[in-house]
Protein backbone atom coordinates (compact mmCIF):
# COMPACT_ATOMS: atom_id res chain seq x y z
CA UNK A 1 0.00 0.00 0.00
CA UNK A 2 2.73 2.45 0.98
CA UNK A 3 4.54 1.55 -2.18
CA UNK A 4 1.57 2.50 -4.31
CA UNK A 5 0.93 5.83 -2.69
CA UNK A 6 4.58 6.77 -2.88
CA UNK A 7 4.73 5.98 -6.58
CA UNK A 8 1.95 8.47 -7.19
CA UNK A 9 2.73 11.80 -5.61
CA UNK A 10 -0.59 13.39 -6.46
CA UNK A 11 -2.49 10.68 -4.61
CA UNK A 12 -0.04 10.65 -1.74
CA UNK A 13 -0.64 14.30 -0.94
CA UNK A 14 -4.41 13.92 -0.80
CA UNK A 15 -6.43 12.45 2.08
CA UNK A 16 -5.99 8.69 2.02
CA UNK A 17 -8.88 7.01 0.20
CA UNK A 18 -10.45 3.81 1.51
CA UNK A 19 -8.12 0.85 1.06
CA UNK A 20 -10.44 -1.15 -1.13
CA UNK A 21 -10.99 1.66 -3.57
CA UNK A 22 -7.25 2.03 -4.03
CA UNK A 23 -6.92 -1.56 -5.07
CA UNK A 24 -9.51 -1.08 -7.80
CA UNK A 25 -8.42 2.33 -8.93
CA UNK A 26 -5.59 1.66 -11.32
CA UNK A 27 -7.65 0.15 -14.15
CA UNK A 28 -10.50 2.64 -13.60
CA UNK A 29 -8.29 5.69 -13.26
CA UNK A 30 -8.98 6.72 -16.84
CA UNK A 31 -12.61 5.69 -17.09
CA UNK A 32 -14.05 9.18 -16.65
CA UNK A 33 -11.97 10.67 -19.43
CA UNK A 34 -12.15 7.62 -21.69
CA UNK A 35 -15.26 8.74 -23.64
CA UNK A 36 -13.65 12.12 -24.21
CA UNK A 37 -10.41 10.66 -25.54
CA UNK A 38 -12.13 8.04 -27.68
CA UNK A 39 -14.35 10.76 -29.17
CA UNK A 40 -11.46 13.15 -29.76
CA UNK A 41 -9.36 10.41 -31.37
CA UNK A 42 -12.10 9.09 -33.63
CA UNK A 43 -13.73 12.31 -34.69
CA UNK A 44 -11.12 14.99 -34.39
CA UNK A 45 -7.58 13.68 -34.47
CA UNK A 46 -7.78 10.63 -36.73
CA UNK A 47 -9.84 12.30 -39.52
CA UNK A 48 -7.36 15.17 -39.53
CA UNK A 49 -4.34 12.84 -39.59
CA UNK A 50 -6.00 10.86 -42.37
CA UNK A 51 -6.06 13.99 -44.55
CA UNK A 52 -2.52 14.97 -43.58
CA UNK A 53 -1.20 11.52 -44.53
CA UNK A 54 -3.27 11.55 -47.72
CA UNK A 55 -1.67 14.84 -48.70
CA UNK A 56 1.68 13.02 -48.99
CA UNK A 57 0.40 10.00 -50.89
CA UNK A 58 -0.14 9.22 -54.54
CA UNK A 59 -3.45 7.71 -55.65
CA UNK A 60 -1.80 4.28 -55.27
CA UNK A 61 -0.57 4.96 -51.76
CA UNK A 62 3.11 5.71 -52.42
CA UNK A 63 4.88 8.67 -50.85
CA UNK A 64 4.97 11.91 -52.83
CA UNK A 65 5.46 15.61 -52.39
CA UNK A 66 3.70 16.45 -55.65
CA UNK A 67 0.33 17.28 -54.06
CA UNK A 68 1.79 19.71 -51.58
CA UNK A 69 4.08 21.28 -54.19
CA UNK A 70 1.09 21.77 -56.45
CA UNK A 71 -0.44 24.09 -53.85
CA UNK A 72 2.30 26.54 -54.75
CA UNK A 73 2.80 25.77 -58.44
CA UNK A 74 -0.87 25.78 -59.46
CA UNK A 75 -1.61 29.50 -59.90
CA UNK A 76 -5.32 29.16 -59.13
CA UNK A 77 -4.73 27.31 -55.84
CA UNK A 78 -1.82 29.52 -54.81
CA UNK A 79 -3.96 32.56 -55.54
CA UNK A 80 -6.87 31.22 -53.45
CA UNK A 81 -4.50 30.79 -50.50
CA UNK A 82 -3.17 34.28 -50.98
CA UNK A 83 -6.66 35.83 -51.13
CA UNK A 84 -7.77 33.86 -48.06
CA UNK A 85 -4.72 34.88 -46.08
CA UNK A 86 -5.18 38.53 -47.05
CA UNK A 87 -8.86 38.54 -46.06
CA UNK A 88 -8.23 36.71 -42.79
CA UNK A 89 -5.21 38.80 -41.88
CA UNK A 90 -6.77 42.20 -42.52
CA UNK A 91 -10.16 41.32 -41.06
CA UNK A 92 -8.34 40.07 -37.94
CA UNK A 93 -6.15 43.18 -37.66
CA UNK A 94 -8.89 45.73 -38.36
CA UNK A 95 -11.37 43.77 -36.25
CA UNK A 96 -8.91 43.53 -33.38
CA UNK A 97 -8.11 47.25 -33.27
CA UNK A 98 -11.72 48.31 -33.75
CA UNK A 99 -12.80 45.85 -31.06
CA UNK A 100 -10.06 47.09 -28.74
CA UNK A 101 -11.15 50.70 -29.32
CA UNK A 102 -14.76 49.84 -28.48
CA UNK A 103 -13.70 47.82 -25.44
CA UNK A 104 -11.53 50.64 -24.10
CA UNK A 105 -14.32 53.12 -24.80
CA UNK A 106 -16.93 51.19 -22.85
CA UNK A 107 -14.67 50.14 -19.97
CA UNK A 108 -12.47 53.21 -19.49
CA UNK A 109 -14.30 55.92 -21.41
CA UNK A 110 -16.59 57.02 -18.58
CA UNK A 111 -19.74 56.10 -20.50
CA UNK A 112 -22.91 55.27 -18.58
CA UNK A 113 -23.03 51.69 -17.36
CA UNK A 114 -25.93 50.66 -19.60
CA UNK A 115 -23.66 51.29 -22.60
CA UNK A 116 -21.25 48.70 -21.31
CA UNK A 117 -23.81 45.99 -20.61
CA UNK A 118 -25.73 46.66 -23.84
CA UNK A 119 -22.51 46.49 -25.86
CA UNK A 120 -21.43 43.25 -24.20
CA UNK A 121 -24.82 41.62 -24.77
CA UNK A 122 -24.90 42.74 -28.37
CA UNK A 123 -21.32 41.58 -28.93
CA UNK A 124 -22.21 38.13 -27.64
CA UNK A 125 -25.00 37.95 -30.19
CA UNK A 126 -23.17 39.49 -33.14
CA UNK A 127 -20.05 37.35 -32.65
CA UNK A 128 -22.27 34.32 -33.21
CA UNK A 129 -24.23 35.88 -36.04
CA UNK A 130 -22.22 34.60 -38.97
CA UNK A 131 -22.66 32.39 -41.95
CA UNK A 132 -25.55 32.69 -44.37
CA UNK A 133 -27.85 35.07 -42.45
CA UNK A 134 -24.99 37.57 -42.16
CA UNK A 135 -24.55 37.51 -45.92
CA UNK A 136 -28.30 37.99 -46.39
CA UNK A 137 -28.25 41.00 -44.10
CA UNK A 138 -25.43 42.63 -46.04
CA UNK A 139 -27.05 41.89 -49.39
CA UNK A 140 -30.23 43.60 -48.14
CA UNK A 141 -28.10 46.56 -47.01
CA UNK A 142 -25.33 47.00 -49.56
CA UNK A 143 -26.41 44.67 -52.36
CA UNK A 144 -27.24 46.08 -55.76
CA UNK A 145 -30.78 46.97 -54.68
CA UNK A 146 -29.94 47.11 -50.95
CA UNK A 147 -31.46 49.81 -48.79
CA UNK A 148 -28.26 51.74 -48.18
CA UNK A 149 -27.10 51.37 -51.78
CA UNK A 150 -30.38 52.85 -53.03
CA UNK A 151 -30.39 55.62 -50.41
CA UNK A 152 -26.85 56.66 -51.31
CA UNK A 153 -27.74 56.63 -54.98
CA UNK A 154 -31.01 58.60 -54.65
CA UNK A 155 -30.04 61.13 -52.01
CA UNK A 156 -26.31 61.63 -52.44
CA UNK A 157 -26.13 60.59 -56.08
CA UNK A 158 -23.41 58.14 -55.10
CA UNK A 159 -23.28 54.79 -56.87
CA UNK A 160 -21.03 52.63 -54.72
CA UNK A 161 -20.88 49.91 -57.36
CA UNK A 162 -19.63 52.41 -59.92
CA UNK A 163 -16.97 53.33 -57.36
CA UNK A 164 -15.78 49.74 -57.33
CA UNK A 165 -17.53 48.35 -54.27
CA UNK A 166 -18.31 44.66 -54.49
CA UNK A 167 -18.75 41.94 -51.88
CA UNK A 168 -16.50 39.69 -53.92
CA UNK A 169 -13.45 41.90 -53.56
CA UNK A 170 -11.07 41.42 -50.67
CA UNK A 171 -12.25 44.57 -48.92
CA UNK A 172 -15.90 43.79 -49.62
CA UNK A 173 -15.57 40.53 -47.70
CA UNK A 174 -13.52 42.16 -44.96
CA UNK A 175 -16.27 44.73 -44.33
CA UNK A 176 -18.74 41.86 -43.89
CA UNK A 177 -16.43 39.69 -41.77
CA UNK A 178 -15.87 42.60 -39.38
CA UNK A 179 -19.46 42.15 -38.28
CA UNK A 180 -18.45 39.06 -36.29
CA UNK A 181 -14.73 39.81 -35.87
CA UNK A 182 -15.13 43.08 -33.94
CA UNK A 183 -17.67 41.72 -31.41
CA UNK A 184 -15.55 38.62 -30.81
CA UNK A 185 -12.63 40.88 -29.94
CA UNK A 186 -14.85 42.91 -27.60
CA UNK A 187 -16.15 39.80 -25.83
CA UNK A 188 -12.64 38.45 -25.20
CA UNK A 189 -10.70 41.63 -24.48
CA UNK A 190 -13.14 43.38 -22.09
CA UNK A 191 -12.35 40.95 -19.22
CA UNK A 192 -8.64 41.53 -19.88
CA UNK A 193 -9.09 45.31 -19.64
CA UNK A 194 -11.14 44.82 -16.49
CA UNK A 195 -8.11 43.02 -15.09
CA UNK A 196 -6.02 46.19 -15.25
CA UNK A 197 -5.96 47.44 -11.71
CA UNK A 198 -6.69 51.10 -10.97
CA UNK A 199 -3.76 51.06 -8.56
CA UNK A 200 -1.34 50.56 -11.45
CA UNK A 201 -2.48 53.79 -13.03
CA UNK A 202 -2.19 55.59 -9.68
CA UNK A 203 1.21 54.04 -8.99
CA UNK A 204 2.44 55.12 -12.41
CA UNK A 205 1.10 58.64 -11.86
CA UNK A 206 2.77 58.82 -8.44
CA UNK A 207 6.08 57.92 -10.04
CA UNK A 208 5.56 60.79 -12.46
CA UNK A 209 4.52 58.85 -15.54
CA UNK A 210 2.44 60.55 -18.16
CA UNK A 211 -0.74 58.91 -19.36
CA UNK A 212 1.08 57.92 -22.55
CA UNK A 213 3.89 56.29 -20.55
CA UNK A 214 1.33 54.43 -18.45
CA UNK A 215 -0.21 53.03 -21.62
CA UNK A 216 3.08 52.21 -23.30
CA UNK A 217 4.80 50.65 -20.29
CA UNK A 218 1.93 49.12 -18.34
CA UNK A 219 -1.27 48.65 -20.30
CA UNK A 220 0.11 47.47 -23.63
CA UNK A 221 2.56 44.89 -22.18
CA UNK A 222 -0.15 43.50 -19.91
CA UNK A 223 -2.81 43.30 -22.60
CA UNK A 224 -0.51 42.19 -25.38
CA UNK A 225 -0.68 38.39 -24.92
CA UNK A 226 -4.47 38.25 -24.79
CA UNK A 227 -4.71 40.77 -27.61
CA UNK A 228 -2.39 38.78 -29.83
CA UNK A 229 -4.12 35.53 -28.91
CA UNK A 230 -7.43 36.99 -29.98
CA UNK A 231 -5.96 38.25 -33.26
CA UNK A 232 -4.86 34.67 -34.00
CA UNK A 233 -8.31 33.41 -33.09
CA UNK A 234 -9.91 35.98 -35.39
CA UNK A 235 -7.54 34.97 -38.16
CA UNK A 236 -8.48 31.29 -37.87
CA UNK A 237 -12.13 32.29 -37.56
CA UNK A 238 -12.06 34.12 -40.89
CA UNK A 239 -9.78 31.61 -42.58
CA UNK A 240 -12.19 28.71 -42.13
CA UNK A 241 -15.36 30.72 -42.79
CA UNK A 242 -17.13 29.61 -45.92
CA UNK A 243 -20.90 30.09 -45.69
CA UNK A 244 -20.91 33.91 -45.84
CA UNK A 245 -18.70 34.05 -48.92
CA UNK A 246 -20.59 31.16 -50.49
CA UNK A 247 -23.88 33.04 -50.13
CA UNK A 248 -22.45 35.99 -52.07
CA UNK A 249 -21.13 34.15 -55.07
CA UNK A 250 -21.65 30.42 -54.81
CA UNK A 251 -18.62 28.39 -55.81
CA UNK A 252 -17.03 31.06 -58.01
CA UNK A 253 -15.22 33.03 -55.36
CA UNK A 254 -11.60 31.93 -55.21
CA UNK A 255 -10.82 31.49 -51.52
CA UNK A 256 -9.39 28.30 -50.02
CA UNK A 257 -12.41 26.99 -48.10
CA UNK A 258 -14.66 27.40 -51.14
CA UNK A 259 -12.06 25.73 -53.35
CA UNK A 260 -11.94 22.80 -50.91
CA UNK A 261 -15.74 22.74 -50.76
CA UNK A 262 -16.01 22.42 -54.54
CA UNK A 263 -13.29 19.80 -54.55
CA UNK A 264 -15.08 17.68 -51.93
CA UNK A 265 -18.38 18.02 -53.76
CA UNK A 266 -17.21 17.23 -57.25
CA UNK A 267 -13.45 16.70 -57.56
CA UNK A 268 -13.17 19.83 -59.70
CA UNK A 269 -9.37 19.57 -59.63
CA UNK A 270 -9.50 16.02 -61.06
CA UNK A 271 -7.12 14.74 -58.42
CA UNK A 272 -8.57 13.50 -55.10
CA UNK A 273 -5.16 13.66 -53.41
CA UNK A 274 -4.95 17.36 -54.15
CA UNK A 275 -8.01 17.88 -51.93
CA UNK A 276 -6.05 16.37 -49.02
CA UNK A 277 -3.19 18.70 -49.77
CA UNK A 278 -5.47 21.76 -49.70
CA UNK A 279 -6.88 20.65 -46.33
CA UNK A 280 -3.34 20.04 -45.08
CA UNK A 281 -2.34 23.54 -46.20
CA UNK A 282 -5.23 25.03 -44.25
CA UNK A 283 -4.22 23.21 -41.08
CA UNK A 284 -0.60 24.28 -41.55
CA UNK A 285 -1.58 27.94 -41.84
CA UNK A 286 -3.89 28.05 -38.81
CA UNK A 287 -1.43 25.82 -36.94
CA UNK A 288 1.51 28.11 -37.75
CA UNK A 289 -0.50 31.08 -36.55
CA UNK A 290 -0.95 29.32 -33.22
CA UNK A 291 2.69 28.31 -32.92
CA UNK A 292 3.60 31.92 -33.54
CA UNK A 293 1.17 32.95 -30.81
CA UNK A 294 2.54 30.47 -28.26
CA UNK A 295 6.10 31.55 -29.03
CA UNK A 296 5.18 35.21 -28.63
CA UNK A 297 3.27 34.55 -25.48
CA UNK A 298 6.11 32.75 -23.74
CA UNK A 299 8.38 35.64 -24.70
CA UNK A 300 6.03 38.27 -23.33
CA UNK A 301 5.32 36.26 -20.18
CA UNK A 302 9.02 36.20 -19.51
CA UNK A 303 8.98 39.97 -19.64
CA UNK A 304 6.02 40.16 -17.33
CA UNK A 305 7.74 38.20 -14.58
CA UNK B 1 -10.74 63.25 -19.01
CA UNK B 2 -13.39 65.35 -20.80
CA UNK B 3 -11.83 64.67 -24.22
CA UNK B 4 -11.52 60.98 -23.30
CA UNK B 5 -15.23 60.81 -22.77
CA UNK B 6 -15.85 62.59 -26.04
CA UNK B 7 -13.75 60.08 -27.96
CA UNK B 8 -15.42 57.19 -26.15
CA UNK B 9 -18.78 58.45 -27.42
CA UNK B 10 -17.37 58.86 -30.93
CA UNK B 11 -16.06 55.28 -30.97
CA UNK B 12 -19.30 53.98 -29.55
CA UNK B 13 -21.31 55.96 -32.10
CA UNK B 14 -19.33 54.66 -35.08
CA UNK B 15 -19.63 51.12 -33.77
CA UNK B 16 -23.36 51.49 -33.26
CA UNK B 17 -23.78 52.80 -36.81
CA UNK B 18 -21.77 49.94 -38.32
CA UNK B 19 -23.73 47.31 -36.44
CA UNK B 20 -27.22 48.76 -36.52
CA UNK B 21 -27.48 50.07 -40.07
CA UNK B 22 -27.25 46.57 -41.62
CA UNK B 23 -29.76 45.20 -39.12
CA UNK B 24 -32.25 48.03 -39.63
CA UNK B 25 -31.78 47.94 -43.40
CA UNK B 26 -32.33 44.18 -43.43
CA UNK B 27 -35.49 44.54 -41.41
CA UNK B 28 -36.77 47.30 -43.68
CA UNK B 29 -35.88 45.23 -46.74
CA UNK B 30 -37.73 42.20 -45.37
CA UNK B 31 -40.94 44.26 -45.17
CA UNK B 32 -40.92 45.24 -48.84
CA UNK B 33 -42.23 42.10 -50.46
CA UNK B 34 -45.60 43.67 -51.32
CA UNK B 35 -45.12 46.58 -53.68
CA UNK B 36 -45.60 50.04 -52.24
CA UNK B 37 -46.46 49.11 -48.66
CA UNK B 38 -44.69 47.57 -45.72
CA UNK B 39 -45.95 44.11 -44.88
CA UNK B 40 -44.88 40.92 -43.15
CA UNK B 41 -45.52 38.93 -46.33
CA UNK B 42 -41.94 37.67 -46.55
CA UNK B 43 -42.19 36.27 -43.02
CA UNK B 44 -45.52 34.64 -43.83
CA UNK B 45 -44.11 33.03 -46.94
CA UNK B 46 -41.05 31.78 -45.08
CA UNK B 47 -42.84 30.47 -42.01
CA UNK B 48 -45.53 28.83 -44.16
CA UNK B 49 -43.00 27.05 -46.35
CA UNK B 50 -43.11 23.32 -45.52
CA UNK B 51 -39.41 23.03 -46.36
CA UNK B 52 -38.67 25.72 -43.77
CA UNK B 53 -40.60 23.80 -41.16
CA UNK B 54 -39.03 20.45 -42.05
CA UNK B 55 -35.43 21.69 -42.20
CA UNK B 56 -35.78 23.85 -39.11
CA UNK B 57 -37.20 20.92 -37.17
CA UNK B 58 -34.35 18.73 -38.41
CA UNK B 59 -31.77 21.25 -37.21
CA UNK B 60 -33.47 21.69 -33.84
CA UNK B 61 -33.42 17.93 -33.29
CA UNK B 62 -29.79 17.77 -34.43
CA UNK B 63 -28.94 20.57 -32.00
CA UNK B 64 -30.64 18.76 -29.11
CA UNK B 65 -28.73 15.55 -29.83
CA UNK B 66 -25.53 17.56 -30.17
CA UNK B 67 -26.09 19.05 -26.73
CA UNK B 68 -26.80 15.63 -25.20
CA UNK B 69 -23.69 14.13 -26.83
CA UNK B 70 -21.59 17.11 -25.76
CA UNK B 71 -22.74 16.82 -22.15
CA UNK B 72 -22.11 13.06 -22.10
CA UNK B 73 -18.54 13.56 -23.29
CA UNK B 74 -17.56 16.75 -21.52
CA UNK B 75 -19.13 16.53 -18.05
CA UNK B 76 -17.55 13.22 -16.97
CA UNK B 77 -14.19 14.25 -18.44
CA UNK B 78 -14.13 17.69 -16.83
CA UNK B 79 -15.29 16.22 -13.51
CA UNK B 80 -12.75 13.44 -13.55
CA UNK B 81 -9.92 15.83 -14.36
CA UNK B 82 -10.81 18.01 -11.38
CA UNK B 83 -11.15 15.01 -9.12
CA UNK B 84 -8.42 12.58 -10.13
CA UNK B 85 -6.32 13.63 -13.09
CA UNK B 86 -5.40 17.30 -12.81
CA UNK B 87 -2.09 16.44 -14.48
CA UNK B 88 -3.75 15.78 -17.85
CA UNK B 89 -5.67 19.07 -17.87
CA UNK B 90 -3.27 20.77 -20.33
CA UNK B 91 -3.67 17.88 -22.80
CA UNK B 92 -7.46 18.01 -22.61
CA UNK B 93 -7.54 21.79 -22.88
CA UNK B 94 -5.32 21.58 -25.93
CA UNK B 95 -7.64 19.04 -27.57
CA UNK B 96 -10.74 21.11 -26.81
CA UNK B 97 -9.10 24.07 -28.55
CA UNK B 98 -8.30 22.11 -31.71
CA UNK B 99 -11.72 22.74 -33.32
CA UNK B 100 -10.89 26.45 -33.26
CA UNK B 101 -7.68 25.71 -35.18
CA UNK B 102 -8.86 23.02 -37.60
CA UNK B 103 -11.55 24.50 -39.85
CA UNK B 104 -14.92 22.74 -39.84
CA UNK B 105 -14.63 21.99 -43.54
CA UNK B 106 -11.40 20.06 -42.93
CA UNK B 107 -12.97 18.03 -40.12
CA UNK B 108 -15.98 17.08 -42.22
CA UNK B 109 -13.74 16.27 -45.19
CA UNK B 110 -11.90 13.83 -42.94
CA UNK B 111 -15.22 12.26 -41.93
CA UNK B 112 -16.30 11.82 -45.54
CA UNK B 113 -13.09 10.01 -46.39
CA UNK B 114 -12.81 7.97 -43.17
CA UNK B 115 -16.41 6.96 -42.65
CA UNK B 116 -17.60 6.52 -46.25
CA UNK B 117 -19.79 3.62 -47.39
CA UNK B 118 -16.80 1.34 -48.01
CA UNK B 119 -14.97 2.03 -44.77
CA UNK B 120 -14.90 -0.25 -41.70
CA UNK B 121 -17.23 2.19 -39.93
CA UNK B 122 -19.67 3.14 -42.71
CA UNK B 123 -21.51 6.05 -41.10
CA UNK B 124 -22.35 7.45 -44.52
CA UNK B 125 -23.94 4.25 -45.82
CA UNK B 126 -27.33 5.13 -44.28
CA UNK B 127 -29.35 8.28 -43.68
CA UNK B 128 -29.40 7.69 -39.95
CA UNK B 129 -25.66 7.14 -39.90
CA UNK B 130 -25.04 10.35 -41.82
CA UNK B 131 -27.27 12.27 -39.40
CA UNK B 132 -25.38 10.72 -36.50
CA UNK B 133 -22.13 11.85 -38.11
CA UNK B 134 -23.54 15.37 -38.46
CA UNK B 135 -24.40 15.42 -34.75
CA UNK B 136 -20.89 14.16 -33.97
CA UNK B 137 -19.40 16.86 -36.17
CA UNK B 138 -21.47 19.52 -34.43
CA UNK B 139 -20.35 18.18 -31.06
CA UNK B 140 -16.71 18.70 -32.09
CA UNK B 141 -17.52 22.26 -33.21
CA UNK B 142 -19.16 22.92 -29.84
CA UNK B 143 -16.41 21.20 -27.84
CA UNK B 144 -14.39 24.36 -27.00
CA UNK B 145 -17.46 26.20 -25.72
CA UNK B 146 -19.01 23.26 -23.91
CA UNK B 147 -15.78 22.33 -22.15
CA UNK B 148 -15.08 25.88 -21.05
CA UNK B 149 -18.64 26.37 -19.77
CA UNK B 150 -18.64 23.13 -17.77
CA UNK B 151 -15.13 23.66 -16.42
CA UNK B 152 -16.07 27.15 -15.24
CA UNK B 153 -19.13 25.68 -13.53
CA UNK B 154 -17.08 22.99 -11.80
CA UNK B 155 -14.65 25.60 -10.54
CA UNK B 156 -17.37 27.16 -8.38
CA UNK B 157 -18.20 23.95 -6.51
CA UNK B 158 -16.12 21.79 -4.25
CA UNK B 159 -15.95 18.67 -6.39
CA UNK B 160 -13.90 16.59 -3.99
CA UNK B 161 -15.97 17.21 -0.87
CA UNK B 162 -19.24 16.65 -2.72
CA UNK B 163 -17.94 13.41 -4.16
CA UNK B 164 -16.63 12.13 -0.84
CA UNK B 165 -19.87 13.06 0.91
CA UNK B 166 -21.87 11.20 -1.72
CA UNK B 167 -19.56 8.19 -1.48
CA UNK B 168 -19.94 8.07 2.30
CA UNK B 169 -23.69 8.01 1.79
CA UNK B 170 -23.20 5.02 -0.50
CA UNK B 171 -23.65 6.60 -3.93
CA UNK B 172 -22.11 4.98 -7.01
CA UNK B 173 -20.36 6.90 -9.81
CA UNK B 174 -23.53 7.14 -11.94
CA UNK B 175 -25.48 8.60 -9.04
CA UNK B 176 -22.70 11.02 -8.13
CA UNK B 177 -22.46 12.42 -11.64
CA UNK B 178 -26.16 12.58 -12.47
CA UNK B 179 -27.58 13.51 -9.06
CA UNK B 180 -24.81 15.46 -7.35
CA UNK B 181 -22.43 16.99 -9.89
CA UNK B 182 -24.76 17.64 -12.81
CA UNK B 183 -27.40 19.56 -10.82
CA UNK B 184 -24.64 21.72 -9.36
CA UNK B 185 -23.26 22.66 -12.75
CA UNK B 186 -26.62 22.68 -14.51
CA UNK B 187 -26.54 26.40 -15.19
CA UNK B 188 -23.09 26.17 -16.72
CA UNK B 189 -24.18 23.18 -18.80
CA UNK B 190 -27.27 25.07 -19.99
CA UNK B 191 -25.14 28.07 -20.96
CA UNK B 192 -22.98 25.77 -23.05
CA UNK B 193 -26.14 24.18 -24.45
CA UNK B 194 -27.66 27.44 -25.66
CA UNK B 195 -24.38 28.52 -27.19
CA UNK B 196 -24.20 25.15 -28.96
CA UNK B 197 -27.74 25.68 -30.20
CA UNK B 198 -26.89 29.10 -31.61
CA UNK B 199 -23.83 27.72 -33.41
CA UNK B 200 -25.51 24.63 -34.79
CA UNK B 201 -28.91 25.85 -35.91
CA UNK B 202 -27.90 27.54 -39.16
CA UNK B 203 -24.63 25.69 -39.76
CA UNK B 204 -24.03 25.23 -43.48
CA UNK B 205 -20.71 23.58 -44.31
CA UNK B 206 -21.04 20.25 -42.50
CA UNK B 207 -24.75 19.81 -43.22
CA UNK B 208 -24.26 20.56 -46.88
CA UNK B 209 -21.24 18.30 -47.39
CA UNK B 210 -22.90 15.43 -45.53
CA UNK B 211 -25.97 16.07 -47.68
CA UNK B 212 -28.37 16.48 -44.74
CA UNK B 213 -31.79 18.20 -45.06
CA UNK B 214 -30.83 20.80 -42.43
CA UNK B 215 -31.66 24.48 -42.01
CA UNK B 216 -28.28 25.72 -43.30
CA UNK B 217 -28.56 24.21 -46.80
CA UNK B 218 -32.17 25.43 -46.94
CA UNK B 219 -31.01 28.98 -46.14
CA UNK B 220 -28.44 28.72 -48.92
CA UNK B 221 -31.07 27.56 -51.37
CA UNK B 222 -33.46 30.41 -50.51
CA UNK B 223 -30.61 32.92 -50.59
CA UNK B 224 -29.67 31.89 -54.10
CA UNK B 225 -33.22 32.00 -55.48
CA UNK B 226 -35.31 34.62 -53.68
CA UNK B 227 -35.15 38.34 -53.03
CA UNK B 228 -37.03 39.24 -49.85
CA UNK B 229 -37.22 35.94 -48.00
CA UNK B 230 -33.48 35.86 -47.21
CA UNK B 231 -33.81 39.20 -45.41
CA UNK B 232 -36.68 37.81 -43.35
CA UNK B 233 -34.63 34.69 -42.61
CA UNK B 234 -31.67 36.83 -41.54
CA UNK B 235 -33.91 38.66 -39.06
CA UNK B 236 -35.31 35.35 -37.79
CA UNK B 237 -31.79 33.92 -37.41
CA UNK B 238 -30.66 37.05 -35.57
CA UNK B 239 -33.66 36.75 -33.25
CA UNK B 240 -32.81 33.11 -32.52
CA UNK B 241 -29.18 33.97 -31.74
CA UNK B 242 -30.34 36.86 -29.58
CA UNK B 243 -32.74 34.55 -27.74
CA UNK B 244 -30.00 32.02 -27.00
CA UNK B 245 -27.61 34.70 -25.73
CA UNK B 246 -30.31 36.30 -23.57
CA UNK B 247 -31.11 32.96 -22.00
CA UNK B 248 -27.42 32.51 -21.18
CA UNK B 249 -27.36 35.96 -19.56
CA UNK B 250 -30.49 35.28 -17.55
CA UNK B 251 -29.09 31.93 -16.44
CA UNK B 252 -25.81 33.49 -15.37
CA UNK B 253 -27.70 35.51 -12.77
CA UNK B 254 -28.62 32.26 -11.06
CA UNK B 255 -25.10 30.87 -11.19
CA UNK B 256 -23.18 30.75 -7.91
CA UNK B 257 -21.09 33.91 -7.75
CA UNK B 258 -18.21 33.09 -5.48
CA UNK B 259 -15.81 30.23 -5.84
CA UNK B 260 -15.69 28.09 -2.74
CA UNK B 261 -12.22 27.00 -3.59
CA UNK B 262 -9.37 28.77 -5.27
CA UNK B 263 -8.51 27.33 -8.69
Amino acid sequence: MTDLSLSNQSIATKPAPPTEATAFRLPTQWIGVAPFFVFALMFLIMPTLYLVIGAFQTGEGGFTLDNVLQLVSDPSIANSYWVSIKISFWSAIVGAFAGLAIAVAIVRGGLPSWVRSATLTFSGVASNFAGLPLAFAFIATLGRVGIVTVLLRDIFNLNIYALGFNFLTTWGLIVVYLFFQIPLMVVIIVPAIDGLKKEWNEAAATLGATQWQYWRMVVIPVLFPSFLGTVILLFANAFGAIATAYAFAGPQLNIVPIKLYSQINGDVLHNPQLGYAIAFGMIVITGLANVFYIWFRTRSERWLK
Amino acid sequence: MKSGKFWAWVVFGIGTAYFFIPLLATFEFSLRMRRGVHSFDAYQVVLGDPRFQATFLYSVVAAIFTIILGVLIVVPAAYWIRLRLPQIRPVVEFITLLPLVIPAIVIVFGYIRMYGSNSPLPFLASDLGASALLVIGYATLALPYMYRAVDTGLRTIDVRTLTEAAQILGAGWGTIITRVILPNVLIAVLSGAFLTFAIVIGEFTMASLLNRPAFGPYLQNIGANRAYEPAALAIIAFAITWGCMSLIQILSRFAPKSANRPN
